[in-house]
């Protein structure tokens, strides 16, 4: 069957893009080989890494399973929209500030995930945190300093809430 | 990097539309919900249809309530929300458990319980890339002509992999499946087949549309385990899903207890209700119900681990969701 192609509209990172892909692309593929978008990353590709984790109405989502016209209509959040103009993310900051990246691969994965947590809870338990970030394999740090990061930018979060600015 | 087929994707918007789609498109055509199952195994070649019937926009496929002394849970929805629906969590504590327990979190925030119930069955030698099952030879499942587990040609083994299927079981659930010639309602156990190429009732065309089940089931106790590798990801190589019904005197009125991940279908353990019934569930009776699950489980060297080591595991798992239903 010759492979389709049709106009998808994706709504990343608040913009609305109009993108040209074959219908039996992945969200990953079209994030990646459509719009440029190269923060999410193919590992396995097919479900069992959490690299290629987005965020798919506010919710972590594997961007190599989902076919991308089930993402059309959906507020789509990667990575590259974590930061706003005032900076990094206090996550991203955190990640860096206790070097919880090693090669790299998995963070934007995993930095998805955190900041979905971190949007329900600022001082989430090390379970918690265990148990949001179980679906993103990392080869390298051995997990503890991301906990750890993840469970500062949380704090840092809280004292930002408290003092009622932003703090960056 | 793995490539999918091409294929056209519908979104329809009804049950009456989406099964017209598939009367249209016949053999070329399959139903993906949350994809999670699917969308890897066309990935590794395992389906290659051309025209993809996608179900999360039928919106009468959601939503979670009682209604007519059952609850009704709507086959699109995820795993996450069944888990963590105040209602689900109240009245199946094992059933909220168990879809807690499917794969990890954003696989739940996709996958839905519908395609929980129709998850094809898996194998060492069928969950691989179409390179990795060519350089072996294919099996009977897919392309070939014996099967490596039995190295006969008959009969596919694989296993029934899903977690939610058993505890439904013994909650006594029942299935609705639309077509385009109306509904059709099945009790869950009934839903399943030991055919590890298709094994369940369902015909290419229907659609499950909604578990039901009885209220009256609330009132039992329930418990579920499951045996993995990695517990923050994998599949089960077994699942054990009990309910029992215990008076106030600690008599068991009746007890069902089923197992999965060892062959085609979940297995309802028989044998229990003349060691259980008017009885009290203590440490004598654990052991001899979990002796008794021992001796009809034989499963095969169908998924990654040691088939001899995931039998001895029968009886300490059983024995775990008992003692589960004792405390409870
Ligand atoms: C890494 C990984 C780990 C996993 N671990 C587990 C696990 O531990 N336990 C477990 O049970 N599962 C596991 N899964 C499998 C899967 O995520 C779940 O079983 C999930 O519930 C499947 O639902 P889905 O909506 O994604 O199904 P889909 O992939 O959309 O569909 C699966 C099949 O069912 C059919 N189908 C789906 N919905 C319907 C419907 N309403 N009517 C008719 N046919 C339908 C489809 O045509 C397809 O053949 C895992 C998957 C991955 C990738
Ligand atoms: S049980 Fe046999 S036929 Fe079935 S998938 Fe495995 S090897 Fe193939
Ligand atoms: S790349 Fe998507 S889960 Fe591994
Ligand atoms: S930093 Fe290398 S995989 Fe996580």
């Amino acid at each position: 069957m010759p492979a389709v192609t049709q106009i998808v509209r994706l709504t990343v990172n608040g913009d609305l893009r109009e993108v040209g892909v074959p219908m039996h692309f992945t969200l990953l593929e079209a994030l990646r080989y459509g719009l440029g978008l190269t923060g999410s990353k193919q590992g396995c590709d097919k479900g069992d890494c959490g690299a290629c984790t987005v965020i798919l109405d506010g919710r972590p989502t594997l961007s190599c399973i989902t076919p991308v016209f089930e993402a059309e209509g959906h507020a789509i959040v990667t990575v590259e929209g974590l930061a706003d103009v005032e900076g990094p993310h206090p996550l991203q900051d955190a990640f860096d500030l206790h070097g919880a990246a090693q090669c790299g691969f998995c963070t934007p994965g995993i930095l998805c995930s955190a900041a979905v947590l971190l949007e329900k809870t600022t001082s989430p338990s090390r379970t918690e945190i265990k148990e949001a970030l179980s679906g993103n394999l990392c080869r390298c740090t051995g997990y503890s300093k991301i906990y750890d990061a993840v469970a500062s930018a949380g704090q840092r979060l809280q004292v930002e809430a408290q003092l009622g600015e932003s703090g960056r | 990097m793995l490539r999918l087929p091409p294929f056209s994707y519908h979104k329809p918007s009804s049950v009456a539309e989406a099964t017209g789609l598939m009367d249209q498109y016949a053999e070329e055509a399959m139903y993906v919900a949350g994809g999670t199952d699917l969308i890897p195994n066309m990935k590794h070649r395992l389906f290659e249809p051309t025209h993809l019937i996608a179900l999360k926009s039928v919106t009468e496929l959601s939503g979670i309530r009682e209604e007519n002394g059952d609850l009704r849970i709507g086959s699109a929805e995820t795993l996450a929300e069944v888990a963590g629906h105040p209602e689900v969590q109240k009245l199946f504590p094992a059933l909220a458990d168990a879809a807690g327990h499917v794969a990890g979190p954003q696989l739940r925030n996709a996958g839905t319980i519908g395609g929980n119930l129709c998850l094809d069955t898996r194998c060492t030698y069928y969950n691989q890339t179409s390179f990795w099952r060519g350089a072996l030879g294919y099996c009977l499942k897919k392309d070939g002509t014996v099967c490596h587990v039995t190295n006969v040609g008959k009969k596919c083994v694989a296993a029934h992999s899903a977690d939610t299927p058993p505890v439904l079981m013994t909650l006594g659930a029942m299935v609705t499946l639309a077509g385009p010639d109306g509904e059709r309602r099945l009790p869950i156990e009934e839903f399943f087949i030991t055919d590890g190429i298709y094994n369940t009732r369902r015909t290419p065309v229907e659609i499950v549309t909604e578990i039901r089940i009885p209220l009256g089931a609330a009132s039992r106790r329930q418990a579920y385990a499951k045996l993995r590798q990695r517990k923050s990801i994998d599949f089960p190589l077994l699942t054990v899903a009990v309910s029992a019904d215990i008076e106030g005197n600690g008599t068991v009125q009746s007890i069902n207890g089923v197992v999965t991940a060892l062959g085609a279908r979940p297995r309802a353990l028989s044998g229990w209700d003349d060691l259980a019934v008017g009885g009290t569930l203590d440490a004598d009776m654990i052991d001899e119900l979990a002796e008794r699950a021992h001796e009809q489980c034989h499963p095969l060297e169908n998924l990654i681990v040691d088939a001899d080591w995931r039998r001895a595991m029968v009886p300490v798992y059983v024995r775990r969701v008992l003692e589960k239903l004792r405390i409870t």
